[in-house]
């Protein structure tokens, strides 16, 4: 039993609601009580979309248990296969249906339909949201294809031979992901540009029919490995098709991403020349303007694709430094933690929002970008923050087109994470010019109580001054000194120059320790 | 009754399930916690009912059963104590804490009244262990509020003193000025169930008169009688109508004065009725949807039509209490359409047939009806705003007018023709 006080992930019939409402002509059966359909309101508040998930809901209730369930489901299946004429049935549980063991899938498997029926086993006690996508995806495209004949051998430079453009599969966006509708098109345009068409797009918008188009493409891309990555192996491993491992986010990222297509495809890779212009990340980031980023701390949580990326942009094409790299993701965190250990820092993998927190506190970097969780405990620790992985909120969906991968979206994050680095700064600046009468009347700040304001958390105050063995004491002049530091940095500051004068066996602590601090931890 | 149409319907339903009244009841209580006993569905459901993720230490969790727990009862009697102690351990400030079971709960029948009996014997420090049930397979969104608070009528101590208790959860402001206003009347010894702190139970006895202030409370109605109280007669405290006759109630079993009684409430009538015509003459003639989920349906509608002069095409209940409703039935014209239950297929199939000026249901049905170009007002929204009383009434039809209002602003068209 696990205490859960909020949680990142759904349970994983909600991953197979996000591949069914992201598909056309899918219906899915789920057996579970009323309150369970609270799960569309995150398809249409969250994504706004304006028409409801293809679900239909059982939704059984204390009475009907005593009875025979079985017939009841049975009866939602017949009418909702009247009724919406889907060309693929998914057939689910959720958590409680599991409990009774009515098997959905195989009755309705056993009703005659001349459909395809997914039977949908996603254990809810053990698994999560992405894993049930993932493996809802991976069950309905091996149950269209597995009858398919295959190929005698795929070969994935056939185009050549054949005459004709290459093509590729996009696999793994879907409803409720981090700005997939926009990737597809970021990514469809660059591949466009090599002279790559796109075959099939799945799930988003995706017709079971499509599925059954999907050998016939040269190569997979796996965009959203979370999703993807099952089915793209299973692609591989029955219809020889190779897929490409690297997420294109990120200039670096991008231009590997590239190079990898390319060469699957037996086509010559790109010049690193030519994607550099592509994005003004790169300029922009080289510019005078952005020494001011110059080994900000950044602190990173979010899903394992999102995460992993973040880092890697974070270092190499801004040039942070990043204190923090963790997931939720279990499914993930072997990438994750061998991302961070690349940095040298050790990842975070915990369900735990509290933990993530605690460790943000610890770190106290100067921008966190992380899930809207993070948004928030971001704002309670008075550090600016910007949002790069689901769980997401309304305001996360933006009407204007803003990928995350491809050039535009290394362009959408330069700005998307460099504004609230800027607005921290102004923040600063109000906090130092607090007391002129400009701002007596008391300045709100976007940042929450912290935000601007002198915090008075990470100044010592009477109570810990209190003189015992292990806390050296701040004299005023010391305190004076500490005050003039940055807020986003004084808590780290104020930490390190306790622990170097506890170090050097001083008892108070003036504004020369802290000098003194300095420069043996810059040392 | 005034000669309601009642109707049943069954079928795939599109309903909250009763622990969605955790959103509202610990904000009720800020020094109570709602611990879910279930599965990591509960805990979505509450989270994406509450919207926002704000809560540095949020007054609600749910332990979240695990494999091993369904394989042994045993076991997860002791995890259960386990992960009660290790949050009592964190959260010194709780009070109470209410134990809320859910579908997995209740199908592998962990009986929680026993694991409350059992903690309330071990637990030290003044924490209070009660339980109830917000299961989805049992109740639906308010129902969770119905067994909250029957849950604690056995913690109400005995009292002969005359008192006048108020029943469910009111917005504070909107309490506050009920009791101002039971004062003028004379009423001076006015309680309110829950309270707004879980450890100031209030007083129950044959002297105490209950007026509901939430018409989903038919159990705790039920608990409370057998305590000896009187549930006073009347319809509910929405719009000037519902308001006054709910007031009078009381004044009339606490022998208050018609004349004092007019007087102090004839005023505040007067100016809501007043405040309210500008909302009459947006709303009148146009034509109602309610669909099942809050049970307010059936006041609502009473005070759209009624005092609005909307037209209502059908009212929709997730169930139907008789006992707790006849008051509104009878104030409801001749014919109305009540479905009690839910197909919602077929609900909305009768929504796209009648085209309704506005409808009221569920988030999720919200936007798509919206995209079909029907105007909606989300239900959940009226179980948080202040909406009770005379003084309300303006804001409550406002809240149905605005939708309206709005299409219009961005429909110049539909202007011309309505
Ligand atoms: S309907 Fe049942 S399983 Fe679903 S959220 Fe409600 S209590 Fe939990």
């Amino acid at each position: 039993m696990e205490l859960t006080l909020w949680t990142y992930e759904g349970p994983p019939h909600v991953g197979a609601m996000r591949i069914a409402s992201s598909m056309k002509d899918v219906h899915y059966i789920l057996h579970a009580p009323q309150g369970d359909t609270y799960a569309d309101l995150l398809f249409t508040m969250i994504e706004r979309r304006g028409s409801r998930p293809p679900v239909t809901y059982t939704t059984f209730q204390a009475r009907d248990l005593g009875g025979d369930t079985a017939e009841l489901v049975k009866g939602h299946i017949k009418e909702a296969v009247e009724r919406f004429k889907p060309s693929a049935l998914l057939v689910g549980e959720s958590c409680t249906a599991e409990l009774i063991q009515d098997q959905p899938g195989s009755l309705a498997q056993g009703m005659g339909f001349d459909l395809p029926i997914i039977n949908l086993e996603l254990p809810a006690y053990s698994k999560k949201e992405n894993w049930g996508a993932s493996e809802t995806f991976y069950q309905l495209v091996r149950g269209l294809l597995k009858d398919q004949p295959k190929e005698s051998e795929h070969i994935s430079t056939a185009w050549k031979e054949e005459g004709r453009r290459p093509r590729v599969n996009l696999l793994g966006p879907s409803l409720l992901g981090f700005r997939c509708r926009d990737d597809v098109l970021e990514i469809q345009k660059i591949l466009g540009a090599h002279g790559i068409d796109i075959n099939v797009v799945a799930p988003l918008g995706a017709k079971p029919a499509d599925v059954l188009r999907l050998p016939k493409a040269d190569i997979n891309v796996c965009l959203y490995p979370e999703i993807s990555e099952s089915t793209c192996s299973w692609l591989e491993r029955n219809f020889g098709m190779p897929f490409s491992h690297i997420v294109p986010i990120g200039v670096n990222a991008t231009q590997d991403f590239l190079k990898e297509v390319h060469q699957l495809l037996g086509m010559d890779p790109p010049t690193i020349e030519q994607g550099n212009h592509q994005s003004k990340l790169t300029w922009y980031s080289k510019s005078v303007d952005s020494n001011y980023l110059t080994g900000k701390r950044v602190f990173i949580f979010g899903d394992g694709t999102h995460a992993i990326a973040a880092a890697r942009i974070a270092k190499e094409e801004l040039g942070f430094e990043v204190v923090g790299l963790g997931t939720y993701s279990r499914e993930m965190a072997r990438h994750v933690r061998s991302a961070a250990k690349e940095l040298g820092i050790e990842a975070l993998i915990t369900n735990n929002y509290l933990e993530v927190e605690a460790a943000m506190a610890e770190a106290a970097p100067e921008l966190v970008l992380g899930t809207q969780m993070e948004r928030h405990s971001a704002k309670r620790l008075g550090v600016p923050c910007a949002v790069i992985s689901t769980p997401m909120h309304v305001q996360d969906v933006p009407a204007r087109y803003s990928p995350q991968m491809g050039w535009e979206g290394a362009n959408v994050i330069f700005d998307d994470w460099v504004h609230p680095l800027m607005m921290g700064l102004e923040e600063h600046l109000i906090g130092m010019f607090r007391h002129d009468f400009e701002f007596v009347d008391g300045h709100q700040s976007h940042l929450g109580h912290q935000g601007g304001l002198q915090n008075e958390n990470d100044l010592p105050n009477e109570s810990n001054t209190v003189s015992n063995e292990e806390t050296p004491i701040w004299t005023s002049d010391g305190k004076a000194e500490l005050a003039k530091i940055p807020f986003f940095v004084r808590g780290k500051v104020r930490r390190n120059t306790e622990k170097y004068a506890r170090q050097a066996g001083c008892r108070n602590i003036d504004s020369e320790t802290l000098y003194d601090a300095k420069a043996h931890f810059r040392a | 009754m005034g000669g309601a149409t009642l109707l049943k319907e069954s079928g795939p339903r599109e309903v909250f399930c009763g622990l969605t009244s955790i959103v509202w009841l610990h904000r009720r209580m800020p020094d109570a916690f709602f611990l879910v006993v279930g599965s990591r569905t509960c805990a979505h459901l509450i989270q994406s009912a509450a919207g926002v993720m704000i809560f540095a230490e949020p007054r609600f969790g749910t332990a979240i059963l695990e494999e091993r727990d369904l394989a042994g009862l045993a076991d997860a009697h002791d995890e259960l104590d386990r992960v009660v102690k290790d949050l009592l351990a964190r959260r010194p400030e709780i009070r109470t804490l209410f134990l809320v079971g859910s579908c997995p709960s209740e199908v592998i029948k962990l009986d929680l009244a026993r694991v409350a009996e059992r903690l309330n014997g071990s637990l030290t420090g003044g924490v209070r262990v009660v339980n109830y049930s917000g299961s989805g397979i049992e109740t639906t969104f308010t129902q969770g509020e119905d067994g909250a608070l029957k849950a604690l009528v056995p913690l109400m101590p005995e009292s002969n003193e005359e008192q006048l208790l108020l029943v469910g959860t009111l917005a504070n402001s909107v309490e506050d000025r009920f009791i101002t206003l039971f004062n003028r009347l004379g009423i001076k010894n006015v309680a309110s169930f829950p309270p707004r702190q879980s450890t100031d139970i209030p007083p129950i006895g044959p002297r105490t008169k209950v007026l509901l202030a939430q018409p989903y409370l038919g159990d705790t109605a039920r608990a409370l009688k057998d305590k000896g109280a009187e549930i006073l007669k009347a319809p509910f405290p929405l719009g000037v109508e519902g308001s006054k006759g709910w007031m009078e109630a009381a004044a009339k079993s606490f022998g208050v004065q018609d004349s004092l009684f007019t007087s102090t409430v004839e005023p505040l009538i007067i100016r809501a009725r007043k405040a309210l015509e500008p909302f009459r003459e947006k709303l009148s003639g146009k034509l109602l949807f309610l669909l099942p989920e809050s049970q307010l349906e059936i006041p609502l509608a009473r005070f759209l039509h009624q005092e609005c002069g909307m037209k209502l095409i059908e009212v929709g209940t997730p169930y139907l209490n008789r006992e707790m409703m006849n008051e509104e039935l009878e104030l409801l014209p001749e014919g109305t359409r009540i479905v009690e239950g839910q197909h919602v297929e077929k609900q909305l199939d009768r929504i796209r047939q009648e085209q309704p000026d506005l409808v009221v249901c569920g988030m999720g049905l919200a936007n798509p009806l919206e995209a079909e170009g029907i105007s909606t007002k989300w239900s959940i929204e009226l179980v948080f705003s202040p909406i009770h009383g005379i003084d309300q009434a303006a804001d409550l039809a406002e809240l149905f007018s605005r939708p309206l209002h709005r299409r219009n602003l961005l429909n110049p068209k539909v202007l011309s023709q309505v």
